[in-house]
């Protein structure tokens, strides 16, 4: 048994490898209350949890944090991270939309709505309306988006029943390299050769081949481009379903995974569309867009 | 739209999709309902405020297991749920 | 004649010498297993571990290598025993096996470490029809492992609390991965350990149950494989397939190897 077997195999350590960093942000060159209309979108999802806000339709600010055991006050606290920092009191909202898994858990909420839509209005925001793919990989699924130039979802799937191709089944091997999870996108490109896919698409058998692969004397960076690439070629049957077209947008914690992300861009032969703001905020920002048009909707009426 | 529900795991890809233009209005007079043996569609408003069928959210997770009995080992040459939905919205795809 | 049987699990090897025992008058030979032998490869590689578990077994038996007239193999290591004669599937081997120790069974239901399948075979014990679930950890033994290492049970203790539970808690998720998940929860809200272990084996039996619906179920039910020791588990299956009886073999684990062996000594004639 060599060193790297020995590492895996031993008790695992209390070091929690998969956990990510979670942040706050917002935009110090405006002023919320100069706004006149300031609605909120909050995603609670399995894993983690965002509330944005949308000040008169644009992005304002964001607070990004792991799901707690109760998703009411996941949402209460993700909403308040952000609320503190600018000053804010929930009374200073008009419109609070809640998505994700535990939308119906978002006592403050106006509105619950799907996070396949929010997906796609955030997607359509943040990457603009030539935004035709979707790919939202989260903590526990995986959707495939198609929609049109407004945003609105013309085709889409949603697989939440297998691990494999969701942010679980990379904290699964994060924990079992014992590399923090940031980490595995970098170090998946330092082999000198790309290995191929690991065979098993369950997560459960990827693990026992991975320790399979260390044995013969793959690295750990090997074996974790190994799993990257089985990941990507996992996720592009998915996107084929829906059918891909240009105008492709990575949402979800996945699209910080460079590991996973350029391999899906090898794969389909596409770029991703760049931006700027935080990937894990797509649908909470779709559903504070959600509840932007509703206002609009309700004051013209 | 077509809304995918099901999944892929090892085994295999299990969908059952809706195409919800042909599912407003139901021209079958929502037959899916009935038809299906275990009861896994349900109408529903979507997030663009259509009216349309989807499959429960419990069912989702285990098409190939609840979709078995309407599978016999002999080979099946029609479904019951793409039987009923005359529009034609409903396909397996498996 | 000596036979042997070599089953390549994806957790164990299991080697079964099988002999062939002329007895006067009868017109078919008797077959009876001389050894059994199971070994954990840890460490070892396929090869090295078919080598030694059959080295062992030999040992065991009193019985030297050139005693042994053919080696067939089986499961999904099989191409790794190159002493082996040959390979059959794990249907072939499941099926014959099955009818070997119940010669009524008809429908062979095998639940191993990584997986599950339902086999249908005719009263020679050739399997006609099979469905399996490989490449899915749910619906086969690692699943009930997990969930058991979740509850810090051994597999004994959890099939054995399963008994003891008459609630139907349904287990949301159907990923070995996100149900461990799904049974911390439980266990954090208190539920008692039985109705966990019960909930857990309900749904394996229900996805193993769903595989084999598929084949159809007819005549006699056999249960082979690991998962046959799990009481409980059986239990489940029971009500899953809504049959009487499951049909148990002593050592439900050995039976492909034992099918593999009798297959072995069959081709010899």
């Amino acid at each position: 048994m060599n060193a790297e077997v020995a590492a895996a195999t031993a008790a695992p350590e209390k070091k929690e490898f998969w956990r990510w960093q979670e942040n706050t942000w917002f935009d110090e060159t405006k002023n919320w209350k100069d706004a006149k209309i300031i609605t909120c979108g909050i995603d609670v999802g399995s894993v983690s949890s965002q509330a944005v806000l949308v000040c008169d339709g644009e992005l304002y600010g964001y607070n990004s944090m792991r799901t707690g055991n109760n998703s009411p006050d996941s949402a209460k606290n993700a909403l308040q991270g952000i609320m503190d920092k600018i000053g804010m009191k929930l009374e200073d909202i008009n419109y609070v939309v809640g998505t994700g898994y535990g939308r119906v858990n978002v006592p403050f909420a106006h509105k619950a709505i799907t996070e396949i839509a929010c997906h796609a209005r955030g997607a359509n925001y943040m990457g603009g309306n030539q935004v035709r793919t979707i790919l939202d990989m989260g903590g526990q699924d995986c959707k495939a988006i198609h929609c049109d130039e407004k945003g609105k979802v013309t085709n889409f799937l949603m697989n939440d029943k297998c691990a494999a191709g969701t942010g679980r089944g990379m904290e699964v091997i994060s924990d079992l390299m014992q590399i923090p999870i940031a980490e595995l996108g970098p170090r998946s490109f330092d082999v000198e050769t790309e290995p191929e896919a690991v065979s098993s698409i369950c997560v459960v058998f990827a693990k026992s081949e991975a320790l399979g692969l260390l044995k013969a004397g793959y690295t750990k960076n090997m074996v974790i481009a190994a799993y990257c690439q089985a990941m990507a070629e996992r996720v592009v049957s998915l996107l084929e379903r829906i059918g891909v077209e240009e105008g492709f947008f990575i949402t979800g914690g996945i699209a910080k995974n460079p590991g996973v992300v350029k391999r899906i861009e090898r794969l389909l032969g596409i770029k991703q569309v760049e931006t700027k703001i935080d990937s894990q905020i797509a649908g909470a920002l779709g559903a504070a867009l959600f509840g932007y048009t509703l206002m609009q909707k309700q004051a013209a009426k | 739209m077509i809304a995918n529900y099901g999944y892929k795991d090892g085994s295999g890809e299990y969908y059952i999709s809706i195409d919800t233009d042909k599912c407003i209005d139901c021209a079958a007079d929502r037959a899916c309902l009935t038809a299906c043996p275990k009861h896994m569609f349900e109408i529903i408003t979507d997030d663009y405020d259509d009216e349309v069928a989807w499959v429960k959210k419990e069912c989702t997770r285990a098409l190939a297991y609840d979709c078995a009995g309407c599978k016999p080992a002999g080979g099946y040459t029609s479904l019951p749920c793409t039987t009923a939905c005359t529009p034609g919205a409903i396909k397996h795809s498996w | 004649m000596i036979t042997a049987g070599i089953d390549m699990g994806s957790r164990s090897v299991k080697v079964v010498l099988l002999e062939e025992i002329k007895v006067e008058g009868a017109k078919e030979p008797s077959f009876a297993v001389k050894k059994a032998h199971l070994m954990m490869p840890g460490d070892l590689d396929a090869d090295q571990a078919a080598e030694a578990a059959f080295s062992a077994a030999l040992a065991e038996a009193g019985v030297s290598r050139d005693q042994v007239k053919s080696i067939f193999a089986t499961g999904a290591g099989r191409g790794q025993v190159g002493f082996a004669n040959e390979g059959v599937t794990e249907m072939t081997a499941g099926a014959r096996g099955a009818v070997f120790m119940y010669p009524q069974a008809r429908t062979v239901v095998d639940v191993g470490a990584e997986e599950g399948r339902g086999i249908k075979t005719d009263p020679d014990g050739k399997a006609i029809d099979f469905a399996g679930n490989e490449k899915c950890a749910a619906g086969a033994g690692s699943f009930a492992e997990a969930m058991s290492r979740a509850l810090q049970l051994s597999l004994k203790e959890f099939g054995e609390a399963s008994l003891r539970s008459d609630k139907s808690i349904p287990m949301n998720a159907q990923c070995t991965v996100f149900a461990e998940s799904e049974v911390v929860s439980l266990i954090h809200s208190s539920t008692p350990k039985e109705d966990i272990a019960k909930a857990v084996l309900d749904a394996v039996a229900s996805r193993v149950c769903a595989m084999v619906r598929r084949v159809g179920i007819e005549g006699n039910v056999v249960l082979i494989g690991g998962m046959g020791h799990n009481p409980g588990f059986v239990q489940s299956l029971k009500s899953a397939m809504d049959v009487d009886q499951v049909l148990l073999p002593e050592m439900p684990e050995f039976v492909s190897a034992i099918g593999c062996a009798l297959i072995a000594a069959e081709r010899q004639h």
